[in-house]
C-alpha cells in the first residue's frame, strides 16, 4: 500500500513540477529580460498553467495525412515514458523512492539513449523535411553527448563505488561530489542540456531555422507531450545533478531531507531556465567539434585521473 | 519470474519475426528495438542487470539509432525490385535447408533437457567488472586493440583536407599539397 | 569559456532591473497627440460640417475602408449624406488625413475600439462626427474658399479680392 503510495505520490510531484515549470519558465524568462511574464490568470499568474492545459486539451488532435501514422502517433509517448521510467529509480528522499535499483545510473542511461526515439521517430514520421532534418540533428547530438555523459559519471561511480543513486548520496555525507569531481559536474551539466536539447542547446528545434524542427507537424495533446516531456527532461536532469553532485538530500537537519532536495533540483532548473535567458544557440558544427574534440577527451582525463588518485589513496 | 520470462520470450519472438517480414524498414528497426528491449528484460529475469541496461544503452540506444539515422538518410522505395532480384530460389533454398536442420537439433535439445525453474543469481556490475579486468583480461585488451584501429580508421576517412576557398589561392594550395601528404 | 560566464552573470542581474512593461489596462500608456488612432469627423468654429464630401479620402484608402455619398443643401453647400468607416478593415495608416483638403477627417489617439461582433466595427457619420474642431481650431474651409454657401460672400474672405466683372473693359 505504501508503495503504491509512493509511486503516485512520485508521479504527481514530478508532473506537478512539470507542467508547473511551464509558468515558471516564462516567469523567470521574463525576469531576466525586464518584462512581467504572465501575471493575469489566478495570482501571480499561476493558473496560467492551468488555462494553458485546457487550452491545448481541447485542440485539434490532428495527424498529417502525409505522415507514417503509428510512428507519428508512438513517438511522444515514448519520450514520456522514458523519462518517467527515469524517474522510478530517482530517490527523493531516503526511502522515498519507486525503485533502489543496483544499476540506476545505467537505467538511466539507457533510458535516456531510448529517448532519442521520440525525436527521430517523431521527426522521421512528420514526412516533413524540416523534421527530418531536425530529427538528423538530434540523433547526432544526442548520439554523442550521451557517449560522455555516461563516462563523465564514471568517476562519481569510483567515488562513491557503486551504481546506485542512494548510495552515491550517501557516499557525499562528508563531501560533495562536485569538488572532487568538478570536470565531471561541467562535463554532465553540458550533455545535459544537450540530452534534453534545451537552449542554447535546442539545435534540433532551432525555431529560427527549422520552423520547430522534429515537431513541426506536431498539434494539440501530442504536442503538448513533446512539450511536458521537454520539462520532465529539465527536472530530471536537475534532480540527477543534485543527487549525484551536490549530495541529494544531504543538508543540515533543521529542515526534512526531501526539502533540501527540492531546493537544490529547484536552483538547478532555474539555472537551466537563466542559461535559455542568456546564452545563443551555437552552430550545429561548432556543438559537434566541442562534444568529440574538447569533451570527450576531458571526460576520459578525467577518469583516468580519479581511477589513478582513487588507486594511490588506497 | 517464469511467466514475466515467458512474455518476454513471446514479444521478443514475435517482434524479431515482424522485423524480418516487415516492408517498411523503419518499422522493421522498430520490432527489431522491441526484440532487443525484450531481451534485456530476459537478461534482467536471469539475474544480469548489468549485461540489461547494457544492451539497452548499446544496442537499442547506440547502434539501431545509427541504423535508423541511415535508413532515414536513404531514399528507400527501390527495394521491392531489389528484393525480387535478390531472392531467387537458388539465393534461399540452400540457408533454409541448413536452417531447417539446426531447428530441428535445437529441438531436439530441448526435448532431452529437463524442466528447471528459473533461479536468478543476482550478478552486480562489480563483480562483471572484476570478472573482465582479471579471467577475460585478454579478450578485453584484444578488443580494445580493435577498438583502437577503428578510431584510427574512422579519423583518416573522416579527416579532411583543408579546403581554399579562394579561387586564386586554389592552384597554388593543390601544389603545395601534393608534397606533405606523402610523409603522413 | 568567461565570455559565456560574464554574459550569463550579466543576464543574471538582469533580474533586479526596472520592468519595461507597462501594465496596460490599469496604467495607460502615453500617447503623442499626432498618434494615427479612431478616425473621427471634425466641425468647424461655427459648428457646421467640416465635410465636403470630396470623396479624397475614400480614393486614397489603401484598404477601401471608407465609403460615403455626397449632397447639397439648399445654400449648396455639399456635406456627405452618408459616411461610413469600416474599422474591421481599416489600417490606421492616415491617408484620408492627408488628403483630406478641409481638415475634416482626423486620426486621434484612441485606439480602445475592440469588438466581439464584427458588424459592429462598421461606423456610420453619427458615430464619426464630433462636437468639435479636433487638431485644427479655428479652421473653416468655406471662409477661404471662394463659394458663396452662406458662410461669407463672395470675395469677402480675408485673402481674397471682390470678383471681377469680368464684362467692363476697365481694369
Amino acid at each position: 500500500m505504501t508503495y503504491l503510495l509512493i509511486i503516485a505520490g512520485v508521479l504527481l510531484i514530478v508532473l506537478t513540477i512539470a507542467a508547473g515549470l511551464i509558468w515558471v519558465e516564462r516567469r523567470l524568462l521574463a525576469l531576466w529580460q525586464d518584462r512581467y511574464g504572465p501575471n493575469r490568470v489566478g495570482p501571480f499568474g499561476l493558473l496560467q498553467v492551468l488555462a494553458d492545459m485546457i487550452k491545448i486539451f481541447f485542440k485539434e488532435d490532428w495527424v498529417p495525412p502525409f505522415a507514417d501514422k503509428p510512428v507519428f502517433v508512438l513517438a511522444p509517448g515514448i519520450l514520456i515514458a522514458t523519462i518517467l521510467l527515469t524517474f522510478a529509480v530517482t530517490p527523493f528522499a531516503p526511502g522515498f523512492n519507486v525503485f533502489d535499483s543496483n544499476i540506476a545510473i545505467l537505467f538511466f542511461l539507457g533510458n535516456s539513449s531510448l529517448g532519442v526515439y521520440s525525436v527521430v521517430l517523431g521527426g522521421w514520421a512528420s514526412n516533413n523535411k524540416y523534421s527530418l532534418l531536425g530529427a538528423m540533428r538530434a540523433s547526432a547530438q544526442m548520439l554523442t553527448y550521451e557517449v560522455f555523459m555516461g563516462l563523465s559519471l564514471m568517476g562519481v561511480v569510483m567515488m562513491a563505488d557503486s551504481f546506485n543513486l542512494r548510495e552515491i548520496v550517501e557516499a557525499q555525507r562528508h563531501v560533495w561530489f562536485v569538488f572532487p569531481q568538478f570536470i565531471g559536474f561541467v562535463i554532465f551539466l553540458i550533455a545535459g542540456i544537450a540530452e534534453t536539447h534545451r537552449l542554447p542547446f535546442d539545435i534540433p528545434e532551432a525555431e529560427g531555422e527549422l520552423v520547430a524542427g522534429f515537431h513541426s507537424e506536431y498539434s494539440g495533446m501530442k504536442f503538448g507531450m513533446f512539450f511536458v516531456g521537454e520539462y520532465l527532461g529539465v527536472t530530471l536532469i536537475s534532480a540527477l545533478i543534485t543527487l549525484l553532485f551536490f549530495g541529494g538530500w544531504l543538508g543540515p537537519s533543521f529542515l526534512p531531507p526531501i526539502f533540501w532536495f527540492f531546493l537544490k533540483t529547484g536552483i538547478f532548473i532555474c539555472f537551466f531556465i537563466l542559461l535559455r535567458a542568456s546564452l545563443p544557440r551555437p552552430r550545429y558544427d561548432q556543438l559537434m567539434g566541442i562534444g568529440w574534440k574538447v569533451l570527450l577527451p576531458l571526460a576520459l582525463l578525467n577518469i583516468l585521473v580519479t581511477g589513478a588518485i582513487l588507486i594511490y589513496i588506497k | 519470474m517464469n511467466t514475466i520470462f515467458y512474455i518476454a520470450a513471446l514479444v521478443a519472438l514475435v517482434s524479431t519475426a515482424l522485423a524480418i517480414s516487415g516492408r517498411n524498414a523503419i518499422h522493421a528497426l522498430l520490432f527489431l528495438i522491441v526484440s532487443l528491449l525484450s531481451i534485456s528484460v530476459i537478461f534482467f529475469i536471469l539475474g544480469a542487470p548489468f549485461i540489461a541496461a547494457l544492451e539497452v544503452i548499446v544496442y537499442a540506444g547506440a547502434i539501431m539509432v545509427l541504423f535508423i539515422f541511415v535508413i532515414m538518410m536513404l531514399n528507400v522505395g527501390l527495394e521491392k525490385e531489389m528484393e525480387n532480384k535478390w531472392l531467387r530460389p537458388g539465393m534461399w533454398i540452400l540457408p533454409s535447408i541448413l536452417a531447417f536442420i539446426l531447428l530441428i537439433d535445437f529441438l531436439s535439445m530441448l526435448r532431452s533437457m529437463n524442466y528447471r525453474e528459473i533461479r536468478g543469481q543476482i550478478i552486480l556490475p562489480k563483480q562483471v567488472g572484476i570478472s573482465l579486468f582479471t579471467t577475460y583480461l585478454l579478450g578485453v585488451e584484444i578488443s580494445a586493440m580493435l577498438l583502437l584501429a577503428g578510431i584510427v580508421g574512422a579519423y583518416h576517412l573522416g579527416r579532411q583536407k583543408k579546403k581554399v576557398i579562394h579561387r586564386f589561392l586554389e592552384k597554388i594550395e593543390e601544389t603545395h599539397a601534393e608534397a606533405p601528404d606523402t610523409n603522413l | 569559456m568567461f565570455s559565456i560566464l560574464r554574459s550569463i552573470w550579466y543576464t543574471f542581474l538582469h533580474a533586479f532591473h526596472k520592468r519595461e512593461t507597462i501594465l496596460y489596462p490599469e496604467k495607460k500608456p502615453y500617447l503623442p497627440p499626432r498618434y494615427r488612432g479612431r478616425i473621427i469627423l471634425s466641425r468647424d468654429p461655427d459648428g457646421e460640417e467640416r465635410c465636403v464630401a470630396c470623396y479624397l479620402c475614400a480614393a486614397a484608402c489603401p484598404v477601401d475602408c471608407i465609403s460615403l455619398q455626397a449632397t447639397e443643401d439648399e445654400l449648396g453647400r455639399r456635406y456627405p449624406e452618408f459616411f461610413r468607416i469600416n474599422f474591421s478593415r481599416c489600417i490606421y495608416c492616415g491617408f484620408c488625413e492627408e488628403a483630406c483638403p478641409t481638415y475634416a477627417i482626423q486620426l486621434i489617439p484612441d485606439f480602445e475600439m475592440g469588438e466581439f461582433n464584427r458588424q459592429n466595427m462598421v461606423y456610420e457619420k453619427e458615430h464619426l462626427l464630433i462636437n468639435g474642431q479636433g487638431k485644427y481650431p479655428g479652421y473653416n474651409f468655406y471662409r477661404n474658399a471662394g463659394v458663396d454657401v452662406g458662410v461669407k460672400g463672395k470675395g469677402e474672405g480675408a485673402n481674397e479680392e471682390l470678383p471681377v466683372d469680368v464684362r467692363s473693359i476697365m481694369p
